[in-house]
């Protein structure tokens, strides 16, 4: 199926959460409503002529124009067709709605995302941090973070 | 040893200060503190195997801080992993040593500027012997290290009162 395909299907079934899309790109994508992921996720998977049934990764992004979002890159193993789903939250009110429950992947993929750019995602069943310790300050992949001068009296900048 | 070894037709007796039989004993064998961090652990791996052969020195690599001289602190010191070396540390047993061996052991390396996760250098928690540059240090490097370390062991005196 081409993403031209995917887009109108989806656009079909779901109407206004998908926001925006540029099908020609090399890898095609579709912007979705942050808090609609979950149900347009599960339609992907589910359904026989889409089937997308591997998230091959997902990502957090700081567009530094105030917004933060993520990036699903979606691929079928059964049909060989791959799709982008993108979404943007506010960057001092950011939620998304996970999509653990749809790919078993994401739990971890949402958790690292949550620990690099504090992104929430409503519904996950364990967000805690995955890389930094559970007691540090601030979210470091975001354009506009400042490391902090200590951590338990170790100096942390140079 | 090797050149007193059958030179002589009977029993000898040899006085020598213990202070220097205890350092030789000691520095001809620095078991050392079986754990490698970040890609540097390759390096000392590489030392370890046979085309280098780190056991020339006495150098034997123990699963515990309980029966280790030496930590080989080999690689990137992430934060995180800062306190767990500390806590090592404070398990080995006195007298020990530490080596620290490549860039980001030393300072940071290559992460000093933006690496919010890695330790500037892991003198902040622990006291470093001998410091081995390089990223990674190849293991002649490290077996230089070793040797430096063997030559501050043969100056040690312990046995000795402690100036006033």
């Amino acid at each position: 199926m081409t993403a031209q395909d995917i887009h109108d299907k989806l656009k079909a079934a779901f109407g206004d959460a998908v926001q925006e899309a540029k099908l020609d790109a090399m890898q095609p994508w579709i912007r979705i409503a942050p808090n609609r992921t979950a149900e347009v996720c599960a339609w992907l998977h589910d359904q026989p002529e889409m089937k997308l049934d591997y998230l091959m990764c997902l990502s957090g992004m700081d567009y530094n124009n105030g917004k933060l979002g993520v990036v699903y890159h979606l691929s079928s193993i059964e049909h060989k067709h791959k799709i982008v789903l993108k979404t943007e939250c506010p960057k001092d009110d950011p939620h998304v709605l996970t999509v653990s429950g749809v790919w078993g992947t994401a739990n971890w993929h949402e958790r690292e995302a949550y620990d690099m750019y504090g992104i929430i995602f409503d519904g996950h069943p364990d967000l805690r941090r995955l890389l930094m310790p559970d007691d540090w300050d601030g979210h470091p992949l975001r354009k506009d973070y400042k490391v902090q001068e200590f951590y338990h009296g170790m100096k942390v900048p140079y | 040893m090797a050149l007193l070894h059958q030179r002589f037709e009977n029993d000898n007796v040899f006085v020598v200060p213990f202070d220097k039989f205890l350092n030789w004993a000691r520095l001809s064998s620095i078991w050392q503190m079986q754990f490698g961090l970040a890609c540097c652990a390759i390096e000392m791996m590489a030392a370890s195997a046979s085309n280098f052969d780190i056991m020339r020195f006495g150098v034997i690599p123990r699963a515990t801080p309980r029966q280790v001289d030496v930590m080989f602190v080999a690689g990137t010191v992430t934060i995180k992993m800062a306190s767990r070396i500390k806590r090592l540390y404070d398990q080995m047993p006195e007298p020990r040593y530490v080596i620290s061996m490549g860039s980001c052991a030393n300072c940071g390396g290559p992460y000093w500027e933006h690496g919010y996760h890695v330790l500037k250098g892991v003198d902040r928690v622990i006291p470093v012997d001998v410091y081995v540059p390089g990223c990674p240090p190849r293991p002649e490097a490290l077996l230089e290290g070793i040797i430096k370390l063997q030559d501050k062991i043969r100056k040690d005196s312990y046995l000795r009162k402690p100036a006033k």
